[in-house]
């Protein structure tokens, strides 16, 4: 299923996802519902490493616990999940809690905690590297909050921040430790076009550096365009859609199209 | 049939919060001794709970053992045991005042602080966050919190039983001159060890009984934003009900083995 991109149409095209068919996450016949709400019905995806993948899809469709489900914040129903080679279901306690640190998640509402402060909640992570002098710390708060242009911030309160500031702050915290994979929930919501496209930039960057595999969600037809080597639509709880942009703009499907528009 | 507003509307609701109580107090002696300790953590709880209450604890103590005094002395004088009053009240306040009127003041003000703490965390994702990025959230926030109550509370009654005997020494020099050496030996002289120790017991499950339900109650709610309220409000009501108790059943007790 890897992606062959070929729309490099700017500077900003994605780096290619790499010829490498390690599949790092893989989903089969996943599925997930609460009561009688069925969200994900039928879920097949594999991604390779170092791939930037893009799920679009309307509100409420599931994007979010579709990528809960990956993490085990939510429990699928059934189905199988494995994640950089291992079960995911069947981690439990410190197996699953060493896993999370390999990957990133950026909440929809950056989740940053109330109590500390930005510089408190970007060391929060590090927690789990052992033998860090502070100092190493500092230097990587400070370098994982110049990458978002938010240095000056680092000893303001999140409550003092504006929303799309508590964003990138969210996005510097769950890049600090440099996961093997990124999972940004609708990284540029609520951020003005200049921004979005940094941010965008943001994340091929961190792909291309680190050899970072992302699923990234969005509703910013921009950002979908900067990031993504691969294209997965979402309805109604399965995947009714796959292709690089260039594929996905000229769909006959008239539905998928008008993400497009 | 009336409601009880916040307390479970039927008997299955009141079953179905006895069984998800019990299930997190469970994992809680189930997380507690694992390592890491999250030390740093539980000192800057035990911080929060004891310090912020300090204020509180020294109004209500001080008031609590003046006004035992006074309203006592009444009774007493018609007796004409007004010599007793220091010792008297020294028993009830130690025995059941200080502990109980404490307790109820924090319930108050540590319970509805960590209910509606939580709770938004819990509502805003932090929780979530917290869980991803490896570090265990019930360990770093309830664990830490239930055991910081469970150290202060204890300490806080004993401090406002000491305040309490100073309102009392006031209270009893408004009508009367004793002077203060003689009034803490009577007070001390009336004191037994089955008056102290099961007090003092007692004190460490009221501060577990705060830590553990007002955690539960905004680690596990659900409603959105309007669950912050509710946690908070519900955390302080099953908290006081519990203190009033256990205090029974420790009373019970007490007199069952220590006579
Ligand atoms: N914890 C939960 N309990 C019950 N239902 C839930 C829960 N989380 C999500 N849902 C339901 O799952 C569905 C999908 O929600 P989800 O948050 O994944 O949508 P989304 O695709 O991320 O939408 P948006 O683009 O608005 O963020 C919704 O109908 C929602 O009601
Ligand atoms: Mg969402």
């Amino acid at each position: 299923m890897s992606a062959e991109v070929e729309h490099i149409d700017n500077q900003n095209a994605p780096a290619p996802a790499p010829a490498t068919n390690e599949i790092v996450v893989e989903m089969e016949h996943l599925s997930k519902s609460f009561g009688t709400n069925h969200v994900l019905k039928d879920i097949n995806l594999k991604i390779n490493k170092g791939e930037n993948l893009v799920v679009l899809g309307k509100s409420g469709s599931g994007k979010s616990v579709l990528i809960k489900c990956l993490v085990r914040l939510l429990d699928a129903d059934s189905g199988k999940l494995i994640v950089l080679g291992k079960d995911m279901p069947s981690l439990k306690g410190e197996e699953l809690n060493e896993m999370r640190t390999k990957i990133g998640f950026l909440f929809q509402s950056a989740a940053l905690y109330d109590s500390m402060s930005v510089r408190e909640n970007l060391e929060f992570p590090l927690r789990m590297m052992k033998g860090q002098t502070p100092e190493e710390k500092t230097k990587l708060v400070t370098k994982a909050l110049k990458s978002v242009g938010l240095e000056k911030a680092i000893d303001l309160m999140p409550a003092e921040l504006s929303g799309g500031m508590r964003k990138r702050v969210g996005l510097a915290r769950t890049m600090i430790l440099q996961p093997d994979i990124m999972l940004y929930d609708e990284p540029t919501t609520g951020l003005d076009p200049i921004t979005s496209k940094e941010i965008s930039k943001l994340i091929l960057q961190v792909q291309k550096e680190n050899q970072t595999t992302s699923i990234i969600i969005t509703h910013d037809i921009e950002c979908a365009k900067i990031t993504a080597n691969r294209i997965l639509v979402l309805k109604e709880g399965k995947f009714i859609a796959e292709g690089t942009f260039k594929e996905l703009e000229k769909s006959e499907d008239e539905w998928v199209r008008s993400f497009f528009e | 049939m009336s409601k009880i507003l916040y307390l479970p509307a039927s008997m299955e609701d009141f079953f179905l919060e006895v069984d998800a109580l019990s299930r997190f107090t469970g994992r809680f002696f189930k997380t507690f001794l694992k390592p890491p300790f999250e030390f740093s953590e539980i000192i800057k709880q035990c911080f929060m709970i004891g310090y912020k209450s300090l204020g509180l604890v020294t109004v209500t103590g001080f008031i609590m053992g003046l006004v035992l005094t006074i309203q006592s002395r009444p009774t007493l004088a018609r007796f004409g045991a007004e010599a007793w009053l220091p010792g008297m009240v020294a028993v009830s306040l130690i025995r059941e005042i200080g502990p109980v009127i404490t307790a109820l003041i924090c319930a108050g003000k540590v319970g509805s602080g960590i209910g509606a703490e939580l709770a938004s965390m819990k509502v805003t994702e932090q929780i979530d966050a917290m869980e991803v990025s490896g570090t265990n959230p019930f360990k770093y926030l309830v664990v830490t919190r239930v055991l910081a109550a469970m150290f202060m509370i204890p300490i806080l009654v004993i401090f406002a039983d000491g305040i309490g005997l100073c309102g009392s020494f006031i209270g009893v020099n408004i009508m009367d001159q004793v002077g203060l050496r003689l009034y803490f030996s009577k007070a001390i002289e009336s004191l037994d060890f089955v008056d102290v120790f099961p007090a003092f017991i007692k004190t460490f499950f009221f501060g577990f009984a705060i830590g553990i339900i007002s955690c539960y109650k905004g680690y596990t709610t659900t409603k959105g934003t309007e669950g912050v309220g509710l946690a908070a409000n519900s955390a302080v009501v099953l908290c006081s009900l519990c203190i009033f108790i256990i205090d029974m059943i420790a009373v019970q007790l007490a007199s069952f083995f220590m006579n």
